[in-house]
C-alpha cells in the first residue's frame, strides 16, 4: 500500500545526519579543550541513526524516497555510505571549507538552504540533538528557516491520510501530536534498533553514485552568513569534572563469608532487596 | 535487486582466488565476507604451500606478506619429558614453486582479496550470508537475514569447514565428531632478532616443526610450530572424539604441551597476544561432499580439500588451486550453455588437472591410518626408550643397538605382527 502525498509521487523524507566520534572513544584535547575529530573511530550520531530507522520504517511501509543529508568534511562519506548501506536512497554532503567552524545558527541555515535545493520534501527528521554537542538547536533551526511545524522528541512516527502522528516524549509522560506535511520531527536518542547495512545496500556503495557532494555555491548559501566568524557561540572555558573518591570497602578472605558480608551490608544499606 | 553472473561466498584463499580467476574471465564477481575484513575470522596452522599462488599469481612473491621462507623442518617424537626430533635443513626448501612460507592470515587474506578486487571482483565485508537461494531446484543467489537477496547465475561456496551452506544446499550431511579434530592456535610474541638467533635462522628464513606422541597427550592428534616475523604460531590438531571420549579439555592439551621442555625452549619469554580455534576436517577425501550442483561449487574447506598425513598439513594451497578450478569449471559451463550441474561437472576434471583432487586421493588412507593410537602412544614412548638406552652411558654395560630395538619392541604391548602391519599401513599411506 502506498501513500501519495501532493499528487503522484512517493513521499520524499530528508533525514539530517552528523557524523560524531564515537562515544566510546571520546577525547578531549588537553590543549586546546575542544573534542578530538581527526584520528578518532567515528559513528552517525545515534540520535540521528534512531531518526533514519524511523524513516527507513516508514518507506518499509509506504512509498517513500529516503534522502540523508550532512553537512561536513569529506570523512563524513563513512556515515553517508553507512546510511545508504542501511536502506537509504541517495544522500547530500554540504561539504565547503567556509563553513568550517559554523555554530548550530550557519548549520540550521546552511541546511536549510541545501533542503530546499533538493525541494520536493514531505518530512524532515534530525536527531535530537547530538552526541558531541548536545544543543539540540539544529532541528528546530530548520523549522524555523523553513516556516515548517515541528513536533520535538519524536519516538514514533505514522503516516495517516497524508498527515504525519508522531510520539512526543514530554516530562510528564507521552503525547499524540498530529501535524500536516511537509513538517519536521525531531527524533529521540535510543527510541528505536537501528538495521544493519544489508547486502544490497553495501553493493550499491560500492557501485558508487550514491553521494552527491555540493559546495555553498552549488546551493546558493551566502558565505557571509556560515562559519566561524558568522557563529555567536562562544566557548568559554571547558573544565574537567573531577569524580569525588569513592568510599570503597574490600571484603576479602573466605569466600562464602566474605559474599554473605557484602551482602548483608548491600541489605543494610538498601542496594538490594532480599 | 542486484545482480551478478557470480557470487562467492566467504573471501579465504578459496573464495578470493576463485573470485580472482572469475572476475578475469569476465564474469561480473560478488565476493561477500562475514568478517570486518578478509582474514580476521580465518584460521590456520600457519604455513603456506606456494605453488598454487604461483599459477594464480606469477608476482605473487613481490608483494605478498610473507612472514618467512620456511627452510628447516623438524618432525619431533615427544614423551612425558624427553623428545627424539628429525630435522631437515636445506636452503632449497625456501626457492621457487616447491617454496613455503608462514603467514598471517589476517594479512594473508586481505593480500588475496584485494588481488581479486583489482581483477575487477566486488568486495563486501561484515556481511554474512545465511542461506542459499534456490528455487526450482537451483541456486538462483544468496539470502541474508530478514530479508535481502542478490541473484546470480553461480554461487561458490567457500565459506570454510564450518559448512553450513554446504550442508543446506544438501551437498553434505552434518559432521560426525570422529570426522573433525579441534584445532587451537596461540600466536605468540617474540622480539625478531630472539626468534633469529634461538631457531638459528637467516632475516626471512623460518623453521617448521610437527610434533607427535605425547604432544597430545597420546590423544590421536599432533602439535606444530610455525616462526613467523616477530612471533612464532604454536598450536594442536586433536581429535574431537578423542577429547570428549577421554573428557579432556583442548585447553588442557594446549598448556601440558606448551610447558613441554622441547616447546618450551622455542616459546620462553614470548607473549601470547592471540589465541584462536577452528574445526579440522579429517576424512580428507572420504569426507568430501558432493562438489558441484544446480548453479553451485563448492571450494577449499568447505569441500574438505585438507590434506594431513603426518608430516605436511597442508589446506591453503589446495584452497587457492580449488578456487581457480571452480572459476575454470564455471568458465566452461559459460561456454556450454550454463551454470547446470551437468555443466559444472567439470569442475572434477580441473581439480585433477591441479591435482587437488589427486592428492587427496592419494592420501586417502592417511587419516584413518592416523586415526590408529598407537602411532600416538606406544611408538612414541617406544622410540625414546630405545633412544634413552642408545645414548646412556653409565658404566653397566651397553648392547648392541639391534639388540636393544628387538628387546625394546618385544616389551612393548604390542604384538609384533600388529608392529610391522602399522609400519607397512603407515609407508603406503603416506
Amino acid at each position: 500500500m502506498s501513500v501519495l502525498v501532493s499528487g503522484m509521487r512517493p513521499m520524499r523524507i530528508i533525514v539530517c545526519i552528523k557524523q560524531v566520534p564515537k562515544a566510546q572513544e571520546l577525547q578531549v584535547d588537553p590543549v586546546t579543550q575542544t573534542l578530538k575529530r581527526v584520528g578518532v573511530p567515528s559513528e552517525i550520531n545515534p540520535p540521528d541513526a534512531n531518526a533514519l530507522e524511523i524513516a527507513l520504517t516508514l518507506k518499509d511501509r509506504h512509498a517513500a524516497e529516503v534522502v540523508v543529508l550532512s553537512m561536513g568534511p569529506t570523512s563524513f562519506d563513512e556515515s553517508l555510505e553507512r546510511a545508504i548501506a542501511m536502506g537509504a536512497d541517495r544522500s547530500v554532503l554540504l561539504t565547503d571549507r567556509i563553513l568550517g567552524g559554523s555554530d548550530t545558527v550557519p548549520t540550521a541555515y546552511a541546511l536549510s538552504e541545501t533542503i530546499q535545493k533538493i525541494g520536493g520534501y514531505d518530512l524532515i527528521l534530525t536527531g535530537e540533538e547530538t552526541t558531541d554537542a548536545s544543543t539540540g538547536h539544529v532541528g528546530p533551526g530548520i523549522a524555523g528557516h523553513l516556516a515548517l511545524p515541528q513536533i520535538t522528541y519524536v519516538s514514533e512516527v505514522q503516516i495517516v491520510d497524508g498527515t504525519v502522528r508522531a510520539r512526543r516524549t514530554a516530562e510528564d509522560g507521552t503525547e499524540w501530536w498530529q501535524t500536516k506535511m511537509p513538517s519536521l520531527c525531531t527524533v529521540n536518542f535510543g527510541c528505536n534498533k537501528p538495521r544493519s547495512p544489508t547486502l544490497t545496500g553495501k553493493i550499491r556503495v560500492k557501485r558508487g553514485g550514491v553521494i552527491a557532494h555540493w559546495s555553498c555555491a552549488d546551493v546558493g548559501i551566502d558565505p557571509k552568513k556560515v562559519g566561524l566568524f558568522n557563529s555567536p557561540t562562544i566557548v568559554a572555558k571547558v573544565d574537567t569534572i573531577r569524580l569525588p573518591p569513592r568510599a570503597g570497602r574490600m571484603f576479602s578472605g573466605d569466600a562464602r563469608e566474605s559474599v554473605r558480608a557484602l551482602l548483608d551490608a548491600l541489605i543494610r544499606d538498601r542496594v538490594i532487596v532480599p | 535487486m542486484e545482480r551478478f553472473d557470480a557470487i562467492v561466498v566467504g573471501a579465504g584463499p578459496a573464495g578470493s582466488s576463485a573470485a580472482l580467476t572469475l572476475a578475469r574471465k569476465g564474469f561480473s564477481t560478488l565476493l561477500v565476507e562475514r568478517g570486518r575484513s578478509p582474514g580476521v575470522k580465518g584460521m590456520f596452522g600457519g604455513r603456506i604451500y606456494s605453488w598454487a599462488l604461483h599459477d594464480l599469481l606469477p608476482d605473487w612473491a613481490k608483494d605478498c606478506p610473507v612472514e618467512r621462507f620456511v627452510v628447516r623442518e623438524n618432525l619431533a617424537f615427544l614423551t612425558e619429558d624427553a623428545s627424539l626430533a628429525i630435522s631437515y635443513d636445506s636452503p632449497k626448501l625456501g626457492q621457487g614453486r616447491a617454496s613455503s612460507f608462514t603467514a598471517l592470515r589476517a594479512k594473508f587474506d586481505a593480500w588475496l582479496a584485494k588481488k581479486a578486487q583489482e581483477a575487477g571482483a566486488m568486495l563486501v565485508t561484515g556481511i554474512r550470508v545465511d542461506d542459499l537461494w534456490r528455487e526450482d531446484g537451483r541456486v538462483r543467489g544468496v539470502l541474508v537475514a530478514p530479508k535481502d537477496r542478490v541473484g546470480a547465475d553461480l554461487v561458490v561456496i567457500a565459506e570454510g569447514a564450518t559448512s553450513i551452506l554446504t550442508r543446506a544446499a544438501g551437498l553434505k550431511r552434518d559432521l560426525e565428531p570422529r570426522e573433525v579434530s579441534v584445532g587451537v592456535k596461540e600466536t605468540i610474541e617474540l622480539p625478531v632478532e630472539t626468534i633469529q638467533e634461538r631457531f638459528g635462522l637467516g632475516e626471512k628464513e623460518g623453521a617448521a616443526f610437527v610434533f607427535a606422541g605425547q604432544a597430545s597427550l597420546g590423544l590421536r592428534g599432533g602439535g606444530f610450530l610455525y616462526t613467523n616475523q616477530s612471533s612464532i604460531s604454536l598450536g594442536l590438531v586433536v581429535s574431537s572424539e578423542d577429547l570428549s571420549r577421554k573428557k579432556i579439555e583442548i585447553q588442557e592439551v594446549q598448556n601440558r604441551f606448551r610447558l613441554h621442555p622441547a616447546v618450551q625452549r622455542w616459546i620462553r619469554g614470548g607473549k601470547v597476544v592471540e589465541y584462536s580455534a577452528h574445526l579440522v576436517p579429517e576424512l580428507g577425501a572420504g569426507m568430501m561432499p558432493r562438489l558441484w550442483g544446480e548453479g553451485v561449487l563448492v571450494a577449499g574447506d568447505a569441500a574438505g580439500f585438507l590434506i594431513n598425513n603426518g608430516y605436511t598439513f597442508r589446506g591453503v594451497d589446495l584452497a587457492i588451486a580449488s578456487g581457480v578450478a571452480a572459476a575454470e569449471a564455471a568458465e566452461a559451463a559459460r561456454a556450454a550453455g550454463g551454470m547446470s550441474a551437468a555443466n559444472l561437472a567439470g569442475y572434477e576434471k580441473f581439480l585433477r588437472a591441479r591435482n587437488v583432487l589427486t592428492d587427496l586421493e592419494r592420501f586417502r588412507r592417511a587419516p584413518l591410518y592416523m586415526k590408529n593410537e598407537r602411532l600416538f602412544d606406544v611408538y612414541p614412548r617406544l622410540l625414546m626408550e630405545i633412544a634413552e638406552r642408545l645414548y646412556t652411558v653409565d658404566g653397566s654395560g651397553k648392547p648392541r643397538l639391534a639388540d636393544i630395538i628387538l628387546e625394546e619392541a618385544t616389551s612393548a604391548d604390542v604384538p609384533k605382527l600388529k608392529m610391522l602391519l602399522d609400519l607397512l599401513q603407515g609407508a603406503r599411506s603416506m
